[in-house]
């Protein structure tokens, strides 16, 4: 950009935020040929998408949450055709581990559900799934294998995006932060101002500061990585218990979550707490987190970490993203609240902001995700 | 199994510094634990030395450490630690453990400083006091050729170390100019005398080129190493070695007190006059203050014991002390100042982050230690920049991450601790 004035600067679609949600926005409305630009405050994929797990899953705690995960899965395996080495797209699979009978009766919903989707899944039982996984601990009950859940490294995949939209004619305008709007411009931090036609929020949990009508409660999570052990895990495994986690509303909880990462190593998750703001490792949680993959895979004890972090989920209240006009402005338009599928869902949102921006028929439904929806809180 | 203790004082760091501070706290009536990762204390200088002919320095400590009360835990490392509760926990080959502590004392000492160049992952190119203590653990050198390279008195002491093993050292090739250190060495000739003996760095010197303004550019060699390829001003040369020793330099190892929360300045341990850091009852001592040599280290070891156990007046005593061995350090670090020129050795195919295997022309163009991060992987492996973090920093300026648990590697079962959590936590 040289030193040309960012005041004299003006785009049918910017878009704030550079996470995996911004990026996959950017590179869609530049594809769709609109004069896009990006402004990111930090790094690319620095954001929660540096510090998410990277699991392309399909979830079902709603019909909303299906299809959108589902339309985002198929379209990130569509894209990876196209994905350069270190975006580390590998469709490993997942495995949701049944502890017990009860477990057991839910991985057979599940697989009735997917399969009347057109899901492709499996369901294992005790001895096949000791194959696949020889080493989560014996005597546990069978698992569903959900086919096509993939793993990727966000960071390197939001790069990636931001490149290809870049390649369509997109600006991308680092290390500078929006601080607010005026009249159809967004004012940066350096005293500078952007024209748009139409203004997409997509930074994530700290969209509040830029729009009151948003109402995000930030979801604390840990991770921890160990060196490389090529093989000790095959695929991503989460226990069904990881459910009741996930939905517990106010309580902390831990839940029994891998993931293998193409070099090798393995990525231990997962914890949920609210109410806090402070990014720092508490090891009371990684303790219990950990605790809790022992219980499912006791090798896990000797291997070797090098690093633990945490990173902050954007919750809504129906834990559904929000998606669409913002009840403030017809023009601006809200991509956040992704919750913990941020990763997932991010291309299925892209799809779903420019279909409404560009007045194109989507292929899901958009009212489930509309910002302007009324709160349906389900246990 | 798991053992949980408790020691009024506990020392992290069984060098100089460390075992000063643990002596003065035991004598002064408190309970004391000195936790070291390696088989043996002595740090890095000391290692070894126990078994030596007595009436050196160390063997006088060594003793009067041996007849203190404090208990000593080797082959333990510090994997993490909770500075409100008190609480740091320990990993051995065996076992994991928690120690609680009324006031902590962090001696973790320094690391060497490395600059890649072309060639610098060679096998036999390694560090100096890499070199050095393989040395002491018997790798024979009698014969071999040994390039030393890089910057400060460590490298005169080095060279003294290879020749006095029968390695035939070709050149010491410093790169400071003459006149800074010259300037330097006149100063403080007595100081120098101390750092290393006298005689072993005339045995040094007498049959090596000690060359100044001089740097290895490249180490050359198929699959091993062949020669080094040395330049002095507009001249260059390939001398024939089995080993290149290159060393520019040392940096504190600050990464468990930045863990416990302690502030940090200019890239050591702020600490106040007796040695606290900005976190109550956490103190440091040694080169983790800043890089000054045994001298500075002992003394710094001798007045944090002392304030540990409550005797700041005693402490007080010894500042006049520690004030010349910090002087010391100021001009050591003027005088061996890195030249600019280094920073243009990597080629763009030459490794920077040896865990993930980055090279130089991939980080260049980035604009910060967190792209680079997480673009390139550089710093995300076992050693968590403790290499490439330092290297990039002095290239491009860019200040390594927080550090997060563990502090150094550990096994998965030593980051779960003893109050449990889990009842409250599953619904
Ligand atoms: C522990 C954990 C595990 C997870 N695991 C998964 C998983 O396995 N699968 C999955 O699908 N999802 C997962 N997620 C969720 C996922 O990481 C997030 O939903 C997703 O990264 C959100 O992306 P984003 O682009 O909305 O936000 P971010 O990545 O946070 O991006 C927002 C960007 O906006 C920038 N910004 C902020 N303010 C401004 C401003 N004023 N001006 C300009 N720029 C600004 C920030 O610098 C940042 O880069 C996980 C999350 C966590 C915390
Ligand atoms: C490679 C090298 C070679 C050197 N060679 C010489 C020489 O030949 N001559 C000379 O005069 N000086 C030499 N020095 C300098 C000399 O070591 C110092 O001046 C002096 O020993 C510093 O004492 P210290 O107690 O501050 O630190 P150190 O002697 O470095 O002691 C620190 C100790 O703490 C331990 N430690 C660190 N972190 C942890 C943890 N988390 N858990 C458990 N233990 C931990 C380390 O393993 C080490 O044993 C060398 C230094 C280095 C790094």
């Amino acid at each position: 950009m040289g030193n040309l004035s960012l005041t004299s600067l003006s785009f049918d679609i910017v878009v704030l935020g550079g996470g995996i949600v911004g990026t996959a926005c950017a590179r869609e409305f530049a594809e769709a040929g609109l004069r896009t630009a990006l402004i990111e405050s930090a790094e690319i994929g620095g954001g929660a998408t540096a510090a998410g797990m990277g699991h392309i899953a399909v979830m079902d705690d709603s019909e909303a949450q299906f299809a959108l995960t589902r339309y985002s899965q198929l379209l990130w395996k569509e894209a990876a055709e196209r994905f350069p080495p270190d975006v580390e797209f590998s469709p490993s699979g997942a495995l949701w581990v049944a502890a017990d009978e009860t477990e057991m009766r839910e991985v057979f919903r599940k697989q009735h559900y997917y399969i009347q989707r057109g899901v492709p899944v499996e369901v294992l039982d005790a001895r096949s799934l000791a194959e696949a996984e020889p080493n989560l601990r014996p005597g546990l009950e069978g698992a569903l294998l959900v086919k096509e859940d993939a793993v990727v490294y966000p960071p390197c995949a939001a790069r990636f995006f931001i490149t290809e939209a870049q390649q369509h004619g997109a600006t991308l305008i680092l290390g500078k932060r929006a601080v607010g709007t005026r009249g159809n411009t967004v004012q940066l931090d350096d005293g500078s101002y952007i024209a748009y036609g139409n203004l997409v929020i997509a930074n994530g949990i700290v969209a509040q500061s830029l729009t009151s009508s948003v109402q995000l409660e930030p979801r604390k999570g840990h991770l921890v990585i160990t060196d490389r052990y090529p093989g000790f895990v095959s695929h991503q495994i989460i226990e069904l218990g990881y459910l009741k986690s996930a939905h517990s509303i106010q309580s902390d909880s831990v839940a029994f979550n891998v993931q293998p990462r193409p070099s090798g190593q393995i990525l231990i998750g997962s914890s949920r707490q609210y109410g806090l703001d402070d990014s720092a490792v508490d090891m009371k949680i990684v303790s219990a987190m950990l605790r809790r993959a022992f219980e499912y895979m006791p090798g896990l004890r000797r291997l070797s970490a090098i690093r633990s972090w945490t990173g902050f989920r954007a919750a809504t209240p129906d834990k559904l993203p929000l998606i669409g006009p913002s009840p403030e402005a017809e023009n601006i338009y809200l991509a956040t609240g992704h919750e913990g599928l941020g990763i997932t869902t991010s291309l299925g949102t892209a799809k779903l902001l420019a279909d409404m921006i560009l007045g194109r028929r989507s292929a899901i439904a958009k009212d489930p995700y509309l910002p302007s929806r009324s709160y349906a809180l389900h246990a | 199994m798991k053992r949980r203790q408790f020691a009024s004082v506990v020392v992290v760091g069984a060098g100089p510094a460390g075992l000063a501070a643990a002596i003065r706290a035991s004598e002064s009536g408190r309970q004391v634990t000195v936790l070291d990762d390696n088989p043996s204390a002595g740090g890095q200088i000391w290692r070894g030395e126990k078994d030596r002919r007595s009436g050196n320095d160390a063997s006088a400590w060594f003793q009067k450490f041996r007849t203190c009360p404090a208990e000593m835990i080797t082959g333990a490392r510090l994997i993490h630690g909770d500075p409100e509760r008190r609480i740091l926990s320990v990993e051995t080959r065996q076992e994991f453990f928690e120690i609680g502590y009324d006031k902590l004392i962090l001696a973790t000492g320094a690391r060497e400083f490395f600059l890649p160049f072309p060639g610098w992952t060679l096998p036999n190119v390694m560090g100096v006091g890499g070199l050095q203590a393989l040395v002491k653990s018997g790798l024979p050198v009698d014969g071999k050729r040994i390039v030393v390279a890089g910057t400060g008195p460590l490298l005169l002491a080095a060279a003294a170390y290879f020749r006095k093993h029968g390695a035939i050292v070709p050149v010491i090739a410093e790169q400071a100019e003459w006149r800074s250190v010259a300037g330097f060495g006149i100063r403080l000739s007595k100081n120098l005398g101390k750092l290393f003996q006298a005689r072993s760095l005339r045995l040094a010197l007498r049959s090596s080129r000690y060359t100044f303004s001089t740097w290895v550019e490249a180490a050359h060699g198929k699959d091993r190493l062949e020669n080094a390829q040395v330049r002095t001003g507009a001249k260059v040369w390939r001398e024939p070695c089995d080993y290149l020793a290159v060393g520019y330099g040392l940096k504190p190892n600050i990464e468990l007190p930045v863990l416990m929360g302690c502030r940090t300045q200019s890239g050591v341990v702020a600490v106040d006059e007796f040695q606290q850091t900005s976190q109550e009852h956490i103190y440091c001592a040694g080169e983790c203050t800043g890089i000054g040599g045994v001298d500075k280290s002992l003394i710094e070891g001798e007045i944090t014991g002392l304030a540990a156990a409550g005797l700041k007046d005693s402490a007080r005593r010894l500042f006049a002390k520690r004030r010349k061995t910090r002087q010391f350090a100021n001009v050591l670090d003027r005088a061996f100042a890195l030249r600019p020129e280094l920073r243009q050795l990597p080629l763009d195919g030459t490794i920077v982050c040896r865990c993930e295997d980055v090279r130089w022309g991939r980080l260049r163009p980035m604009n910060s230690w967190r792209s680079a991060k997480l673009e390139s992987r550089c710093g995300m492996g076992p050693c968590q920049g403790r290499v490439c973090g330092q290297i990039l920093e002095f290239l491009l300026g860019w200040h390594p991450e927080s550090v997060r648990p563990p502090v150094f590697p550990a096994r998965l079962e030593s980051l779960t601790q003893d109050s449990e959590m889990k009842e409250s936590l599953r619904t």
